[in-house]
């Protein structure tokens, strides 16, 4: 004989009774409240995962900052290297983070949240490329800043949940800052080289500015090879980037014509009357 | 690496990633054509001869989803699986159509709200994410709440075609509604928006069923079970 369930019963609701058992205000048994629960779950679980990405990016950011203010003080300093050291445990403090990064995203499709952290792979690009530049006179490469971003975890729980830990071996996280966010960190390296370029003459270093110039002027050139195929924030930074190197590009002139004339400890004064004039963060002349 | 070959590298995954959305937007273009065709069948239920037909149109849109589910089947080859996010951009508005399209067919035939499941099978695609190309619930949740609106426009216009009873189950549906998107806890952003019309399109449903009340036009809900779950609901 066929089983024939109780009269009244209705159609199975199970997930509306099990929604009903964990929420104690027990709402209405209807199958379209039940799945937005769900749907609320699922929403709330994105947005946790977000949000907590927005405040490793945010300690990214500051961190990173930090880096590039202890940098510029390598052209005042006697020991450069001290600060070239510091510079680096405060990096790995900072890859340390965007480890946590990498953990948040394990499974996930990165450009799902890749709003809340792209500021601060942006800022941790524009320190370590300076700091780079700073010890090798050259462009940090891609390829170099994501082999650094390799983080290993040695998992220890034992899936089946019982008190023993079993090691499971290590396993590999890695970041991979995308082609754009190196571009936009790079962007904003600029402004840091010219910041260097100005201190650097008060400091009386006239070789820093020519060598500055010309690594300046190669970035600024493939810029403009990439125009405006690139993400939209390029083609705004672009405009700076044309003005820092327009700073650096005078400070050389104003070196090799009048450098002779002025004596060394009024250069920086020249340079720093001409660049207020010119400077973007008060409004463009 | 010089600098130069550097920005070498980056302008060929500049120049690919714009081929690939130069790819996707073709495929986009068409769906939004076919959507539009599935919408101009829809709406002519919106007319008083309209009601009468609603089976067919149903089954009429139901055949051009056909074409939806190929052209979707399409848009998946042209970026890697993994990706979905990096050009997701492109189909949102379309996705966001052909969910309240299907939410709208499936409302016609049954006057029930279509699960995610059910949208993701008109459309071919998936609902989970690690399964592939997936029906996003942000782009589904938009796709009902178009719905929503266009339901307080066939509310006002059954009303005019002479049927009196439909506005009163659409008003049940839509408070229900209403009472499930107040269970999400939604940030700032256009889902927000959407939602926040909500309101406009339930109290113009409220209207309607006030004027019919008044007039002595609204039949009675067809069992005492019904009043029950109304009570329930707004309770």
């Amino acid at each position: 004989q066929p089983f024939l369930p109780p009269s009244g019963e209705g159609c199975p609701r199970k997930n509306a009774d099990a929604v009903q058992d964990r929420d104690a205000s027990a709402n209405p048994s209807s199958p379209i409240i039940a799945v937005f629960k769900v749907f609320q779950q699922e929403l709330d679980t994105k947005h946790d995962k977000y949000e907590r990405l927005v405040k490793i990016s945010r300690d990214v950011t500051i961190e990173s900052k930090r880096t590039i203010f202890l940098l510029h003080r390598v052209t005042s300093v006697p020991n450069a290297e001290d600060i070239l050291n510091e510079a680096d445990v405060k990096l790995d403090a900072v890859r340390q983070k965007i480890g946590l990064i990498a953990e948040e995203l394990r499974g996930e499709d990165i450009y799902q949240f890749h709003r809340a952290f792209t500021a601060g792979i942006q800022e941790y690009v524009e320190a370590v490329s300076f700091l780079h530049y700073i010890r090798h006179r050259s462009l940090i490469s891609l390829e170099e800043i994501n082999a650094r971003l390799v983080f290993m975890r040695t998992e220890k729980v034992d899936p089946k949940g019982s008190d023993e830990a079993l090691p499971l071996g290590a396993q590999v996280l890695t970041f991979h800052v995308t082609p754009s966010d190196y571009l936009l960190g790079v962007a904003d390296l600029t402004g840091e080289l010219m910041r260097m370029c100005i201190s650097s003459v008060g400091n009386g270093d006239i070789d820093t500015p020519f060598q500055l110039s010309q690594f300046l002027r190669q970035i600024h050139d493939g810029f403009s090879y990439i125009g405006n195929t690139g993400p939209y924030e390029v083609s705004k930074k672009l405009h700076t980037l044309r003005q820092s190197l327009g700073k650096v590009e005078d400070a050389c002139y104003a070196l090799r014509v009048r450098g002779s004339e002025i004596p060394k400890h009024m250069l920086a004064d020249v340079f720093s009357s001409r660049t207020t004039l010119l400077d973007p963060e008060e409004g463009v002349v | 690496m010089s600098v130069t070959e550097m920005f070498s590298y980056i302008q060929g995954f500049l120049s690919a990633d714009q081929d690939v959305r130069e790819d996707i937007r073709k495929v986009v273009q068409i769906l939004e054509q076919n959507a539009r065709e599935i919408l101009t069948v829809l709406q002519s239920v919106h007319q008083p001869s309209g009601f009468k037909e609603i089976p067919s149109k149903c089954a009429r849109a139901r055949e051009l989803f056909c074409t939806v589910r190929t052209q979707l089947a399409d848009l998946k080859t042209k970026f890697p699986v993994e990706q979905y996010y990096r050009f997701h951009e492109h189909w949102r508005f379309v996705l966001q159509r052909l969910a309240f399209l299907s939410a709208f067919v499936v409302y016609l035939e049954s006057e029930t709200l279509v699960t995610r499941e059910e949208v993701a099978q008109i459309l071919g695609i998936e609902v989970v994410r690690e399964k592939g190309f997936h029906l996003d619930v942000e782009d589904y949740l938009a796709g009902v709440l178009i719905m929503a609106s266009e339901l307080s426009r066939l509310a006002v216009n059954s009303v005019t075609a002479g049927d009196y009873s439909r506005p009163l189950r659409i008003s049940n549906f839509i408070n229900e509604l209403d009472s499930g998107f107040r269970l999400l806890n939604l940030k700032n952003d256009p889902l927000r928006k959407r939602y926040d019309g909500l309101k406009y399109d339930v109290k113009k449903i409220e209207e309607v069923v006030y004027d019919l009340s008044i007039r002595g036009l609204a039949k009675e809900p067809e069992s005492g079970v019904d009043k029950l779950e109304l009570g329930r609901i707004s309770g």
